[in-house]
């Protein structure tokens, strides 16, 4: 099996797999070295596996049994669609409720595959007669694929290093703050379940790549599906699969085992792709896919390359062939782009693809993107909060990767270093260079231990020859020059060092049942807070809010929101609304943010040719909750500027400092947003010692005490004033 | 055991007096409540209140400061219309005020206003919260040196002759007003930011307000500006008159066209005229019946709606060539006008366009003097679903075969490769 031509494939264990020498050993109780090992590494797997699933629960323990956050009350309201009326109507899904008056057609324009997992989930469990709500199998979806992602982490582990690495890795990927950042119970989202899918797609390739197995490469093709069906983030892997085969190409690598395992899964893969909606004919239109088919091309011309220097047998004549055919290949090529590019069939890259390779784009280009807080940059303490002690083993995991270069591992270097430029771009993208983190920290972490390990068995046998033939290889890679002459103290030392990684591995479990339990298990749409006495305080208004909206409005009455809130109100208040999270329509959201930055009378006349009913803004100044509509402002100016040039945004600034107090702008203490949000809140008194109107969030007196409204009039207010909802009045009846 | 007795006789009164009263059936008023200054104006205007009576109406007439003075009575009004005869009273009794007057206003009632030369700050503030501003200065009247009433003997010209009406057969009824309307009061003007009133007669171009004690000063309204009579029709289609002079209705003038002219405008603001109501909306695909929830783009409907209009005793078929139908999304997408089988049927077919979205069937009806008609009826349109598209495609043949011939050739190939050695 590992014995093919060509560069040197990784050390596999030889047994073919585990699963095949489980059952045959009874006779006698006593097990081998070899059963043993295997007993335990199983039961190491089956821990890590609840393991990865307890730890997810604190949400459910701390909260309930709930969605959290914004996207995932989409899922969740489209989960229930398709459960409800199943799956046609699901995928001709015209949904009339977001987006007034345009509708969004729901089927073409999301990633189905969380919903129809769940789907199945949910009507598999039925049909074992398992009568649980639909809810409990969404919040529960996410906490499940992560145990599974780790058995994949576990495979993918043991393919490019050796079990021991699988075993590490599945147990670091297990509780690595940065996937349970968005895989608690209750974040029912996408990435919940691409992530798993993610690995599967690499792992199997990997794995197609060191067989040349058709077989494996027809199982990434569908891993591959599988994550398009999921998540946007699939182009990661259509650009770096490619990438992958380009490096293999130029380190002359190039194998039949690859050939067949990039064909297989790139035509196969982009064929299954397509029947996704939302996708479409990407694959062969847009700019990001481009890149796979330019090496798909390239593969092609290598093969040929290849067979004619075999037919013909003479270096000169084919080093001239070669030079005609490159420059026809190169011209055809670029050729054939330029034209797809002039003519608008190939579409340029988009937006959030360029804000990825160039970090300031999105700021100087698409406000839109650039206001979402998890788009930001990411911080050097988040990357810490996050990987923890994997920042450090990252390196060194490196090092070993180089030490033993296979395809495998270049995979994984290459995973590597690709994801962890895009985390530190993009703060969500953490999640998708955790698990490559985890993998080669884990190679780090393996073989580190195994060579400690072994310089204490070495002298404790005093037979050099003591451990079992998975390590020889390694010994024989890594540590062989300096076996054979033992440094003083060299066992001591090795102790100490084996001491001292147990002692970081400990504190990496702390450290991330810490993180998950006081940063990542908060829903955000319930918000606690310590008391005076140090109770702990719960603000449900968010579920009040559209509570009362669900029970209190007309039913085809329409909210105006900013986009945040959209999933929300039209999830759990099943109100229509203007704008939601599903930002396709930057014109649109723009025109909101004019009506919310405008003055009074101006946004009456959008509110009216939108025909709002209800406009609900979220306020922090009593609770002191700091993401409120206040403080994202300055976005729905800007974004609404950016369409509407007669929103200039330095009418809201003063020297350009952002301030709502009495030094405010003008412009800004009287425009809606300010005035929906301070209506009637200069007669309340929010803090001791403070005068009325003392602003929490901002810690401010306000500046407009004195809010008249006109064209509104204040319909509820959630008892922390969290969420205010305004009536539009209708048109005065004499005038 | 009289209590008893009387209880159930008062709720048949009242029963009595509901059947009688405006609804949205019956939309003529019934019991007006007249406010006078002083009761001397019930012989002084009796031709008016006589021809009021005679058209049905109940009233009842108190005077303004009357401290029993009450619009409604448990929440319910007692009047459907109010005729304010007292233009210099500085505060209603009872319970009512300005809020009172324009709540019951807003509430789908009528108002008569008539104001005078010594008009009180009361009635300006209803008139102006109407969108009528009488002239500031509170000894102002009109005058016209020009057309004045040629009875007039002194040399102020305050009684004036105005024949500048509104062209509108609904307000004013069919019959030309001949004589002009002799007018002595003050003038206003209207609110520009009003959209609501008309002026239903003017001054003419000579005309002027100001004080005839005073010296004449720069006048704050001149000429044809000088609205003398306005009528308002509120966005519930409340009606109101206002009037700058109490005298126009009173007996006096009898070869003018007062009579002719407030007998006309009585009827209009008291819903005898004018009142259009539409129901039936229906709309559904061509060749079906039920109304679907929901359209698809492409496909045709018909769309109908009855219109009927108050005659004062019962519904006739409205009957026009300009009502149109709208459908609408941000703008009217589709815009075409109705035909009508002059039966009070309105109806149309159309295309619904190849936009999907959330639409909305409007008629937006608006005509001088006819109530306005705003119906909006929401209807979503949704777009293709995946098994209505053609499955075959004539112009893609090529591909079909294209494809068919490769799938064939390749299977051919990999028989002859393998077993042809």
């Amino acid at each position: 099996m590992g014995a093919k031509a060509g560069s040197s494939p990784p050390v596999v264990p030889p047994p073919a797999s585990s699963a095949t020498s489980f059952f045959p050993s009874i006779n006698g109780l006593k097990l081998k070295t070899k059963q043993q090992e295997l007993l335990i590494r199983v039961s190491i797997l089956a821990l890590v596996y609840v393991l990865a699933f307890a730890i997810r629960l604190f949400s459910v323990l701390r909260y309930e049994s709930m969605i959290h956050e914004f996207d995932p009350y989409f899922n969740y309201r489209t989960t229930l669609f398709l459960t409800e009326k199943g799956f046609y109507e699901f995928w001709n899904w015209f949904d009339f409720e977001s987006w007034y008056p345009l509708g969004r057609i729901i089927g073409g324009t999301l990633y189905p595959g969380l919903m129809v997992t769940a789907a199945l989930i949910y009507w598999t469990l039925h049909f074992l007669r398992f009568a649980v709500h639909i809810r409990e199998v969404c919040v529960l979806t996410a906490p499940f694929f992560a145990s599974n992602t780790t058995i994949v982490a576990y495979f993918f582990g043991k393919e490019i290093w050796d079990s021991g690495a699988g075993l590490v890795a599945a147990a670091l990927i297990a509780i690595c703050p940065g996937y349970i950042s968005r895989s608690v119970a209750g974040s029912y989202d996408n990435e919940g379940v691409a992530i798993f899918a993610l690995l599967l797609t690499f792992y199997l390739f990997v794995k197609a790549v060191n067989t040349g197995s058709l077989a494996w490469a027809l199982a990434s093709a569908f891993g591959y599906f599988y994550m398009v069906s999921a998540w946007g983030g699939y182009v990661f892997i259509i650009n770096l699969v490619p990438l992958y085969v380009l490096v293999l190409l130029v380190t002359g690598r190039y194998s039949m085992r690859l050939y067949i395992a990039y064909n297989c899964m790139y035509v196969l893969g982009m064929l299954l792709a397509m029947q996704i909606r939302f996708v479409g004919f990407q694959h062969v239109q847009s700019g990001e896919h481009m890149a796979a088919m330019g090496v798909f091309f390239l593969l092609q011309v290598f093969y040929f390359l290849d067979w004619v220097k075999f037919t013909l047998n003479d270096p000169k004549l084919f080093y001239s062939f070669l030079r005609i055919a490159l420059t026809c290949a190169i011209s055809v090529g670029s050729l054939a782009l330029g034209v797809g590019m002039a003519t608008g069939y190939i579409s340029p890259w988009t937006g959030r693809f360029y804000s990825l390779l160039d970090p300031t784009y999105a700021k100087d280009h698409i406000p839109i993107i650039a206001s979402v807080s998890e788009h930001q940059p990411t911080a050097w303490s988040s990357f810490m909060f996050d990987f923890h002690i994997l920042l450090f083993l990252f390196p060194a995991g490196l090092y070993f990767c180089f030490k033993r270069l296979s395809d495998a591992t270049i995979f994984i270097v290459m995973y590597g270093l690709t994801s962890m430029y895009f985390a530190g771009v993009m703060v969500r993208l953490i999640l998708v260079a955790a698990p490559a983190v985890c993998l080669i920290s884990s190679i780090a972490v393996s073989a580190t231990l195994k060579n400690l390990t072994m310089l204490i068995r070495a002298k404790n046998n005093a037979t050099p020859m003591g451990s079992s033939k998975g390590t020889a290889s390694l010994k024989a890679s890594a540590k062989a020059s300096s076996f054979d002459q033992p440094l003083p103290y060299q066992r001591n030392v090795a102790i100490a060092l084996l001491l001292g990684a147990f002692y970081l591995l400990s504190r990496y479990a702390i450290h991330c049942t810490w993180v998950t339990s006081e940063a990542y298990s908060s829903p955000s749409i319930v918000l606690a807070a310590r008391g005076a006495h140090g109770g702990r305080v719960i603000f449900d208004d968010y579920r009040e809010a559209y509570f009362w909206l669900r029970k209190n409005t007309p039913a085809d009455a329409k909210i105006m929101s900013w986009w945040d809130y959209g999933y929300q109100i039209t999830a759990m208040g099943n109100r229509t609304v203007i704008v939601d999270n599903n930002t396709w329509n930057n014109t649109h959201i723009a025109t909101v943010g004019r009506a919310m930055s405008s003055y009074e009378d101006e946004a009456y006349d959008i509110m009216k040719s939108l025909d709002v009913d209800y406009v609900l803004v979220v306020f922090g100044g009593v609770t002191g909750y700091s993401s409120d509509d206040i403080n994202k402002f300055l976005w729905m100016v800007r974004i609404g500027g950016g369409v509407f040039p007669v929103i200039k945004e330095p009418e809201y600034l003063v020297n350009g400092e952002y301030r709502v107090d009495k030094g405010a702008a003008p412009k800004m203490l009287n425009c809606l947003m300010y005035k929906l949000c301070y209506y009637r809140f200069g007669e309340v008194t929010t803090e001791y010692g403070k005068p009325p109107g003392y602003d929490r969030a901002r810690g401010v007196e306000i500046g407009n005490k004195d809010v008249k409204l006109e064209y509104l009039e204040e319909a509820f207010t959630t008892s922390n004033w969290i969420i205010r909802i305004y009536k539009v009045k209708p048109p005065k009846n004499r005038w | 055991m009289a209590k008893m007795l009387f209880l159930p006789l008062l709720i048949l009164l009242l029963f009595l007096f509901e059947c009688e009263s405006f609804s949205a059936e019956n939309p003529t008023d019934r019991r007006l409540l007249v406010l006078v200054d002083d009761l001397a104006i019930r012989s002084s205007h009796s031709l008016y209140f006589k021809f009021l009576e005679s058209r049905g109406y109940v009233l009842e007439f108190r005077l303004a400061d009357d401290p029993k003075l009450a619009l409604q009575r448990y929440g319910h009004y007692l009047y459907d219309g109010l005729v304010i005869f007292s233009p210099s009273v500085q505060r209603f009794g009872g319970s009512l005020d300005q809020a009172a007057v324009l709540d019951f206003v807003d509430a789908g009632h009528d108002l008569i206003l008539a104001a005078d030369s010594y008009a009180s700050d009361l009635i300006r503030g209803i008139a102006s919260e109407c969108g009528v501003d009488f002239d500031e200065d509170p000894d102002a009247v009109v005058i016209d040196h020009v057309g004045y009433a040629v009875s007039e003997i002194d040399g102020e010209h305050t009684l004036i002759a105005a024949d500048d009406f509104i062209q509108s057969d609904v307000i004013l009824g069919e019959k030309k007003i001949e004589a002009p309307v002799l007018f002595r009061g003050i003038g206003h003007s209207v609110n520009p930011a009003s959209t609501l009133v008309l002026k239903v007669l003017s001054a003419s171009p000579s005309a002027y307000s100001a004080s005839p004690k005073t010296k004449l000063s720069t006048p704050s309204i001149t000429g044809s500006t000088i609205a003398l009579v306005s009528v308002v029709q509120a966005r519930n289609n409340a009606r109101m008159l206002i009037s700058g002079s109490l005298d126009l209705f009173s007996n006096r003038h009898e070869k003018s066209g007062n009579e002719q002219f407030v007998t006309e405008i009585s009827k209009w603001v008291f819903h005898e005229r004018g009142h259009l109501k539409a129901v039936n909306v229906t709309h559904h695909r061509v060749a079906e019946l039920a109304e679907p929830a929901m359209y698809r783009i492409n496909d045709d409907l018909e769309y109908s709606i009855e219109i009927y209009e108050w005659s004062g005793s019962s519904w006739k078929p409205y009957v026009a060539d300009d009502v149109q139908v709208q459908f609408y999304m941000m703008s009217p997408y589709v815009l075409k006008s109705l035909s009508t089988d002059l039966k009070g049927l309105y109806f149309t077919s159309f295309k619904v366009p190849d936009v999907y979205g959330v639409f909305q069937f409007k008629v937006e009806y608006q005509r001088l003097g006819y109530t306005s008609l705003s119906l909006s009826k929401q209807i979503p349109v949704r777009p293709f679903r995946h098994n209505e598209y053609e499955r075959f495609i004539p112009a893609a043949f090529p591909y079909y075969g294209a494809s068919f011939s490769t799938m064939a050739g390749f299977f051919i190939f990999t028989i002859v490769y393998l077993y042809n050695k």
